[in-house]
This record gives structure tokens, C-alpha cells and sequence, in this order.
């Protein structure tokens, strides 16, 4: 009799709710689709809308035409140097922040032991504060007569370097702002360098700058090939560090958009400048991530 | 502790070489008010193979890593032809560890970690692979193997791997922390074997760590019993075997009979826990106590038939027989007491016989330990 029952296709109303209904945990994720339709899936639809909207109108899907795209990409455009600034940046963020942060994670895996933790928890630290009040924070730091100059002056110094509004702070003001970001993905992949396999490495006669090239430095590179990618992307879009430290002496290309959307009121050319951004920093995501073999490199393949 | 008859086995390839090679004398490694090893005097003898066994928490992989070098004595010496070695990191000792966990390199090829220590030395890339050939030709791994990924080796292979790569490191002394501990019983036979192979071969050094004495058994020329970071017993498997020191390592060594014995004013031996009166084995009929403990192996007990005789009996009923493979183990209980009695499959006794049995030995093969 079950079995006849289970065969028969629904037939009465209740049935056929039943058989209609989402999984349960179709229910559950429903929330979490909900919020990433309204949240990041219909900006990034509008945005694309607007970009190939008619320039300096307000109307969604109304129009259609590549003027935009081609404003931007026209020679006589000089969109192109804010663009250069923010990948150059960028660049140079990653590469002082694997310099930098290196040692750090380092320190928290092999030397500081017990007081490891607590020196993770300092470096979090700041994130709980916003990141606009930290920078203002370092131009108080930095500015004539603020902490550094002023104190300096007190003790009868010629007072602190004029640094600020320079792209010099800037550069500053991106290595502050993304070192966790850089830290502790590195910091998860020396903890995957198993400790015998230094001691073998060291038993077998390496010395430390070997143990390092060989050993420690191939097992730790996915963490810290994450770790550059994620401060690549964040850097690419920074704005801030520009705008308050570096006070506007360059322009990076996130505030070329901001201006667009602001003070010229051209929603579509901001629009299609986000857009090419995005498509830019999206398929050298997807690039490095398909080159990276995570698996190869933690020898599970 | 002590140094037991040098006595070297006759398959042993050690008749020049009994001068140490490595040589602790009272070495001891504390960690935070703990004494792990306490006081440890040992020689090693050049080519032999020696195997340190105790129960976890004995202090053997201490030793060991005092000895590789990755720990340095809190106290006492260790030297290496007569050469203080104590402090010298393990980068620049003639010696190499095979680990438990083999530590192989995940991100290199089966070629490129054999010829790891080779790379160290800056041998050029053809002459590394030709080592790596002939290292993989001994431990009998496949050439096609050279450039295969290390973690997609089985067990077996991955094991031959690390011996590989220790053996290419040219190590006058190989170290062994239980690396068979997480093999398969078969394959594990098969590669003590094959380990004890090597070692005739390579003439090398081994000193070997591992919880099980059958291991140790198999394996080597020596074994050195170790408890509670002390070294009990020192000596060939045989002396181990049949004359252990004490309880503890009667015990150790596989399952036996122990009865407590007292001396009575006439001088007779009796138990406590048995009825009948006892002669004792060795040493010496325990001449000088008036308390001791009787140990008998349970393949030198035996059913005695009506018209049998042997110098100890007891009067028993069979409740229990397990096989253990060519063998048949029999539980026999004397009174409150239960006996063990091993016995050939071949002489076996016949299903449905009498439970009431007798059961003896002769007093030459037990040992007698003092309380």
C-alpha cells in the first residue's frame, strides 16, 4: 500500500502545495538570496543600466547607446592617468604590504607562541574604528602644528616633514589601511607549513635561507597569493587615503567616479567608468584565481 | 641503567665494530621541573641496529630528538666517535631522522625529496637524479616513480620515500620515531623485513623507536627498554626475552604467568594465591630473598597427563581457549588465580576433554624476579 501511495502522482490540493514548497533549505537560504538580489545583484543592474544610458540623463533603461564607453575611451580623455594612479598604487601597496607583513606573520606563527593571539587581536584592533576617522586621525598626526610637528617644535626641534597632501602619504595611508588584510591570510598559510617538515628540511642539513626558499616559502604561497589578490582588489578601489591624507593631489579613479555621480551629475559616465573598472578588476581576479592551483601547491593533487 | 653481555648475534655484522659510536653517559632532559629522560648511560656500537621500546610517555621520542638534535640535554653527555655533540644543531650531525609523521615535502616530486639533502649540498640537478635512481633501486621503488607526486604515494611507498631521502644524506647514524605505527599489520611485516635488509646492506647505524616490542623484536640486534624516562634494560632479544630485569619488563616482553611466592621457615617456596609448594628458576632458586615473584612464559606451560611429571603443577579448569593463529592459548583457573597456557595447534587438546586438568612446569623456564 506505501509503496502504491509513494508512486501515485499528487493529486489533492494539499499534495500539490506540498509537492510546490521549497526544500528546507531552500527556505533557509531564502533570506541570504533575498538580501544579495536587493543588495549586490540590482545596484550592479542599475549601474550597467546607467551605462549605457544617454549621457547626463537620469533615466533607467530608456535609452541605449555607447557614447559613454566612448567618452572614456577617446585619446582626448585623461581618465586614463586616475586609472594608472590606482593600479600603480596598488602595485606598490602589495608589494610593501608582503614586505611588511611577512615578518609579522611570521612571528605569529613560529615566535611569539602564547603572546600570539593578543598580537593578532591589536592588529584588528582598528577595524572596529572607521577608516575615514582613523585617517583623519593620521592628519592630525601629520598636519602643521598637529601631533608630530607641534611636539617636535616643544622640545626645541625644527618640527616634522611636510608629508602630508602628498601621493608619498597616500601610499601610507593604503600599507595602514590593508595590512590586516594582507596579514592574516599570510599568517594561515606559514600555519600550513607543518613544523616537522621544517625539522626534517633542517635534519637533512638545510640551513634557515634554505629551509625558507624551499620549504616554508612554496607551502606558505597560497596564503600569501590570497592574501595579494584581496589587498590588489581592495587598493584598486581605494578612495579615502587620496582624498584625506593624500588631499587630493592625485586622483584615483574611484573618486573620477565619485565626481561623475556628484559634482558633474553624469550618472551614465560614471556608471560605464564602474563598469569598465569592475569588468577590469573582475577578470584579473578570475585570471589569477584560474592560474593559482591551490590544491597543486598544497600537494593534494 | 646496565650494559648486559655484549654477545653480538651471529646475523649481526657488527665483529669489528664493537666500539661506540655514540656514547650517552648520565643524560637527562627536564622540561619545567619534569624529568622526561632521567639519567641515561648507553653505548651504541658502530652498524648495529638498536631499538629503544617503552610504553607512550616512556621518554623515547625525547631521547631521540636529544640524540637527531633538536633538543639538547639538560644535563649529562652525548658524543659521536668520542666527540661532544650535545650542542651542535642537527644541520651539522652525521645523522638523520626518518620521522613518525615522515615528514615528506607535499610540494615536491618522489625524485626531488629523495634528492632533497643533495640539493642542500649543492650536487648538480643530473647527478641528483642519478643518486635518486639508485636510492629509489634500494628501496625497491619503480624509476617511473621519480617524478611522481609524494602524496599520491601510498603508505608503503611513501615510507621507502623518506628511508630514500634519509639514506641520501649519507648519515653515518639513521634514526627510526615509530614510523611503521600507522601501517597495516601485513605491510608492516613486509617492511621489517625489508628495514632489517637495509640495515645489513647499508652496514649504517640504526636506532630504531617504537612502542611495540614485537617490532623490536624482529628487528634488531639490540633493544634497550625504556620507563619513565629510564633505561631498564639493555640487551640482545633474547636476553630481553628470557631474563628480563623485572616485572616490568616481563610483562613488557608479551603475556605471562607471574605468582607471588613466599619463603616459609623451612625454607620451601609457597604462593599466597595457589596451593603447593614451588621451586623457583633462575637466578639461583632466589637464594637470598624470602619473597619473590615466579614468572613462566604460557608456551612453557603444559598439561601433564597421569604419568607425567615437571617440577612445579597445579591442579586447574580449562574455561577458556582463544587461537592465536599456529598457536592455541587456554585460560586455566587455579583457585582464585588464572593461568595462561600456550600450545602448538598440532598438540592441541582434543574438543570435549576433561576441563579438570594439570598443569606444570620445570622450574629451568621460569625466572624468578625479587619483589
Amino acid at each position: 500500500m506505501a509503496d502504491v501511495a509513494i508512486a501515485r502522482l499528487p493529486e489533492t490540493s494539499a499534495e500539490l502545495r506540498k509537492a510546490r514548497a521549497l526544500s528546507l533549505g531552500a527556505r533557509c537560504a531564502l533570506p541570504v538570496a533575498v538580501l544579495l538580489g536587493l543588495g549586490f545583484l540590482a545596484p550592479i543592474l542599475a549601474i550597467f543600466g546607467y551605462a549605457f544610458a544617454t549621457p547626463r540623463s537620469f533615466d533607467l533603461f530608456r535609452s541605449f547607446t555607447l557614447e559613454n564607453f566612448a567618452t572614456i575611451f577617446s585619446p582626448s580623455n585623461t581618465v586614463w592617468v586616475s586609472f594608472a594612479w590606482s593600479c600603480g598604487f596598488a602595485l606598490f601597496t602589495v608589494a610593501i604590504l608582503a614586505l611588511v607583513a611577512y615578518p609579522i606573520a611570521y612571528g605569529l606563527t613560529m615566535v611569539f607562541g602564547r603572546a600570539a593571539p593578543l598580537i593578532s587581536v591589536l592588529f584588528v584592533f582598528p577595524l572596529f574604528v572607521s577608516e575615514n576617522v582613523r585617517l583623519y586621525g593620521w592628519v592630525l598626526f601629520f598636519i602643521k602644528n598637529g601631533v608630530l610637528d607641534g611636539t617636535l617644535k616643544w622640545l626645541g626641534l625644527p618640527g616634522g616633514p611636510e608629508v602630508l597632501f602628498t601621493p608619498g602619504i597616500t601610499l601610507f595611508g593604503m600599507v595602514y589601511t590593508y595590512l590586516p588584510f594582507m596579514l592574516f591570510p599570510m599568517t594561515l598559510g606559514l600555519a600550513l607549513v607543518p613544523r616537522d617538515l621544517v625539522d626534517a628540511a633542517r635534519d637533512l642539513g638545510a640551513g634557515r635561507l634554505f629551509i625558507w626558499r624551499e620549504i616554508e616559502l612554496p607551502l606558505a604561497m597560497p596564503g600569501i597569493l590570497i592574501g595579494m589578490l584581496l589587498t590588489f582588489v581592495l587598493a584598486i578601489g581605494a578612495t579615502a587615503e587620496a582624498k584625506i591624507l593624500g588631499g587630493q593631489s592625485i586622483i584615483v579613479i574611484s573618486h573620477d567616479i565619485e565626481i561623475a555621480f556628484t559634482y558633474s551629475q553624469n550618472w551614465p559616465l560614471g556608471s560605464a567608468l564602474a563598469v569598465v573598472v569592475t569588468v577590469f578588476i573582475g577578470a584579473l581576479t578570475l585570471f589569477a584565481l584560474s592560474r593559482l592551483d591551490l590544491d597543486r601547491m598544497l600537494g593534494r593533487r | 641503567m646496565l650494559q648486559t653481555m655484549p654477545a653480538p648475534l651471529p646475523s649481526s655484522t657488527t665483529d669489528a665494530a664493537s666500539k661506540p659510536i655514540l656514547q650517552l653517559v648520565g643524560v637527562r632532559k627536564v622540561f619545567g621541573g619534569f624529568a622526561a629522560v632521567e639519567g641515561i648511560d648507553l653505548d651504541v656500537r658502530e652498524g648495529e641496529f638498536l631499538t629503544i621500546v617503552g610504553p607512550s610517555g616512556s621518554g623515547k621520542t625525547t631521547l631521540l630528538r636529544m640524540l637527531a638534535g633538536m633538543d639538547t640535554p639538560s644535563e649529562g653527555n652525548i658524543t659521536l666517535h668520542g666527540e661532544l655533540i650535545n650542542d651542535v644543531p642537527p644541520n651539522k650531525r652525521p645523522t638523520c631522522l626518518v620521522f613518525q609523521s615522515l615528514a615528506l615535502f607535499p610540494h615536491k616530486s618522489v625524485g626531488e625529496n629523495i634528492a632533497f639533502p643533495l640539493k642542500v649540498k649543492g650536487v648538480d640537478p643530473a647527478a641528483r637524479k642519478a643518486r635518486a635512481l639508485e636510492l629509489m633501486k634500494i628501496v625497491r621503488l619503480p624509476d617511473n616513480y621519480h617524478d611522481k607526486n609524494v602524496m599520491k604515494c601510498s603508505g608503503g611507498e611513501r615510507q621507502r620515500v623518506a628511508l630514500a631521502r634519509a639514506l641520501a644524506y649519507d648519515p653515518e647514524v639513521l634514526f627510526f620515531d615509530e614510523p611503521l605505527s600507522a601501517i597495516d599489520y601485513k605491510l608492516k611485516k613486509t617492511l621489517e623485513k625489508e628495514l632489517k635488509d637495509l640495515h645489513r646492506e647499508t652496514g649504517k647505524t640504526f636506532i630504531y623507536i617504537t612502542h611495540s616490542l614485537e617490532e623490536a623484536m624482529v628487528m634488531s640486534d639490540r633493544i634497550g627498554v625504556m620507563r619513565a624516562g629510564r633505561l631498564v634494560q639493555v640487551g640482545t632479544p633474547e636476553e630481553i626475552y628470557s631474563a628480563p630485569v623485572d616485572r616490568f619488563v616481563s610483562e613488557f616482553v608479551g603475556e605471562v604467568n607471574t605468582l607471588k611466592m613466599t619463603r616459609g621457615p623451612d625454607g620451601a617456596w609457597s604462593s599466597p594465591d595457589v596451593p603447593g609448594r614451588f621451586v623457583l628458576g633462575r637466578p639461583k632458586d632466589g637464594a637470598a630473598l624470602s619473597e619473590a615473584f615466579v614468572v613462566v612464559r604460557p608456551e612453557y606451560m603444559r598439561f601433564l597427563g597421569p604419568s607425567e611429571s615437571a617440577d612445579n603443577r597445579l591442579e586447574g579448569t580449562v574455561y577458556n581457549e582463544y587461537s592465536l593463529g599456529s598457536r592455541i592459548q587456554y585460560q586455566v583457573r587455579v583457585g582464585e588465580k588464572v593461568m595462561l597456557v600456550e600450545l602448538s595447534r598440532a598438540r592441541a587438546l582434543s574438543p570435549g576433554a576433561d576441563p579438570n586438568v594439570v598443569i606444570g612446569w620445570d622450574a629451568a623456564d621460569a625466572f624468578t624476579l625479587g619483589g
